[in-house]
């Protein structure tokens, strides 16, 4: 009875926070995309499904389309590059994995705004990049790295790398490397030895810097707002066109249960398979 | 037959640390060839620069008169039973032993044959399906040989593959490793720092110690004849005395130990008069009586001793004397224990006897002499 009592009392706090800020928020967003909107941006009267059917319109589905693609692409370039970082430095010399975790997470210390720019004024038609690109012959004066889908991919690969290297070093750490010594051994090319005892391995930490990654990518808003142009706009953005701009927060409810749906489904989907493979294991156990 | 395993002139360097010191090495074909020593004594680097884990700073690797020096491990037709075993845990002990011929894109039915003969083989066939973490340390161990043994390679490396096993698991496993190479005969190098092991299973040893080769050797030679005394006092129990060569007689000299007549011994190492020794005999070899026993001193060499202690072993006895303050321990042997007029007991005075050839002298040349033979003479005995 006491350890009840006690542990009521040590996650009673957080649950109420939780409760508070984010179920009740949530729950809120859904209900909002049932109510009318009125035309001074607040909401209607009574119940409604028009806005739910608004969505069916195919411009939602290019944007809902590219929101999905622009993620993987995200996702995929993320983990290709996090995988041999993340080897890396579980393998350095231990007294060198300190320094290297430091640089990887550095970046963070800088706001994240700033560094949005910093790639701005990289990317700009005058800036380092562009000219650098333009000198070895590999741009055009027409070029333009800036406002595409291209650049709102690279910043974004480059916001979210730390976040898929930490998952896989942590993974990595663990490894047992005498698994590689013996496929070398048994045969296999370094590659080999690679992609059928290695990422197997650290299948769980892979799993999860591919969800730390894919999740926040599918709600970017900042990214694409500032590095990208109107043929590269994704969910985040329209919410907030919805919101700030047509006062409209029935429809931005709306739009964000699609998204919130779409977070869900692989955060689900991740869930049973390592459940299928550990029973009883937490999504971020080794996050 | 000639060599077929050849480590020429073979030396590796960690940072401050000689792992390997101009190792010269020839492991004949099918041979069963142990690198003992303790550890830290480089044997398992030795099996790793076979294996390709490591690349020597100095010196030749050859397989079959080919060098291999430059090979990657996937192309050398060495295989390696790991000391932690390195089962894949992802996958099924049929996947681990399909390992090394899927990587061979060989075709699948003859896969499926040949997993099914080596599961056969270590009488695994209804555990295939298993994965590695729900198999005992014994039935890891097969499938690891299993999984190496697949790719019929020409030498099989064994990285104390015992030594994770309790010890009814251990004699078990020494036998069917001792079957295995019967069967397949092909040239096992076993890496390990029991000589029990070492002694069982191995047509020959190399004793190493400090990234050098002490002696090699059968079994028998290294236990009978040690070159050296760390190879003495490593094998087994010994008693070291210190000595000096007086005079030669024939095949026998005189050796002056302090406190003790002149003791005659078996010569064969063609030592001189002055050359300082250790005298090392094996308890095993020494006698221990009441009386003092009526022998020819020429070829038996008897002294007074005073009974320290008697540790009743079941089939043996030990016992540690003082003869002229020097420690000997004596092992013997029970033929006919209660039919003994009386037993030697504690703090009885008894005689211990040895033959001539039973002791051999060691010089005092060795590296590790200091740290063995500097030990006060009561501890000698009891380093084993």
């Amino acid at each position: 009875m006491k350890r009840r009592l006690q542990e009521a009392l040590l996650t009673g706090p957080s649950f109420f926070w939780l409760l508070t800020f984010f179920l009740v928020p949530t729950l809120l967003v859904f209900f909002l995309a049932f109510r009318p909107a009125d035309p001074y941006g607040g909401i209607g009267a009574g119940w409604t499904l028009e806005t739910i059917k608004a969505l069916g319109r195919s411009y939602y589905l290019a944007v809902g389309l590219r929101t999905l693609w622009v993620s993987l692409l995200t996702t995929a370039f993320s983990i290709l590059l996090a995988l041999p970082a993340g080897y890396a430095v579980a393998r350095a010399p231990e007294r060198h994995r300190k320094t290297l975790l430091m640089l990887i997470i550095v970046p963070f210390w800088t706001s994240f705004l700033i560094r949005i720019f910093a790639w701005r004024s990289l990317l700009h038609p005058e800036g380092l990049v562009k000219k650098f690109l333009m000198a070895v012959g590999l741009a055009g004066p027409q070029t333009s790295l800036l406002y595409n889908t291209g650049a709102v991919v690279l910043v974004m690969v480059y916001t979210f790398l730390p976040f898929a290297i930490l998952p896989i070093y942590a993974a990595a750490e663990k490894f047992d490397f005498r698994l590689i010594e013996a496929a070398r051994d048994l045969g296999a090319r370094p590659l080999q030895s690679f992609l059928r005892v290695f990422l197997p391995g650290i299948r769980s930490g892979l799993l999860s810097a591919i969800l730390v990654v894919f999740i926040p990518a599918l709600g970017s808003y900042v990214v694409p707002d500032l590095v990208g142009g109107p043929g590269s706009e994704m969910l985040g953005n329209k919410i907030a066109q919805r919101v700030f701009v047509d006062r409209n927060l029935p429809h931005a409810s709306a739009l964000a249960v699609v998204l919130i749906l779409a977070v869900v489904a692989p955060l689900i989907a991740i869930v049973l398979l390592r459940r299928k493979e550990k029973p009883g294991v937490i999504l971020s156990e080794d996050a | 037959m000639g060599e077929h395993l050849e480590f020429r002139g073979v030396s590796k360097r960690f940072g401050a640390i000689q792992a390997v010191d101009d190792v010269a090495l020839e492991i004949r074909k099918g041979e069963f060839f142990s690198l003992l020593g303790p550890s830290g004594c480089g044997k398992t680097t030795m099996l790793r620069i076979a294996a390709g884990f490591e690349q020597p700073d100095k010196g030749r690797i050859f397989l079959d008169g080919q060098d291999i020096t430059e090979l990657p491990p996937n192309k050398r037709r060495v295989n390696t039973i790991f000391q932690s075993y390195a089962l894949f845990p992802h996958m099924t002990v049929r996947d681990n032993i399909a390992f090394g011929l899927s990587i061979a894109k060989r075709p699948p039915d003859e896969i499926e044959r040949e997993v099914a003969a080596m599961l056969k083989m270590i009488q695994m066939e209804d555990q295939a399906g298993k994965k590695p973490e729900q198999l005992s340390g014994g039935q890891k161990q097969r499938v690891a040989v299993a999984r190496a043994l697949i790719n019929r390679p020409a030498v099989l490396l064994l990285d104390e593959p015992l030594a994770a096993l309790d010890l009814k698991l251990r004699q078990r496993m020494l036998i069917e490793l001792d079957m295995i190479h019967d069967e397949v005969g092909i040239t096992f190098l076993y890496v390990t720092h029991d000589q029990g092991e070492a002694m069982s299973l191995s047509d020959r040893i190399a004793v190493m110690d400090q990234g050098r080769v002490e002696q090699i050797g059968t079994p028998a030679e290294i236990y009978e004849s040690p070159r050296t005394s760390f190879v003495a006092a490593f094998i087994g129990d010994t008693n070291f005395l210190e000595g000096e060569v007086t005079s030669i007689d024939g095949d026998y000299c005189a050796v002056r130990v302090a406190g003790f007549p002149d003791l005659s011994c078996f010569n064969d190492k063609g030592l001189q008069p002055g050359n300082l020794v250790y005298l090392s005999i094996r308890p095993e070899k020494i006698q221990i009586s009441r009386d003092k026993p009526l022998l020819d001193s020429r070829q038996y060499n008897a002294l007074p001793a005073r009974v320290e202690d008697v540790i009743y072993l079941g089939s043996t006895t030990k016992y540690g004397v003082r003869a002229e303050g020097h420690r000997v321990q004596v092992m013997r042997q029970h033929f006919r224990f209660f039919l003994d007029e009386k037993p030697i007991r504690w703090k009885d005075d008894a005689w211990i006897w040895w033959h001539s050839d039973d002791a051999f002298m060691l010089e005092r040349y060795s590296r590790g002499d200091e740290k063995l033979v500097g030990l006060p003479p009561e501890k000698v005995g009891e380093t084993q």
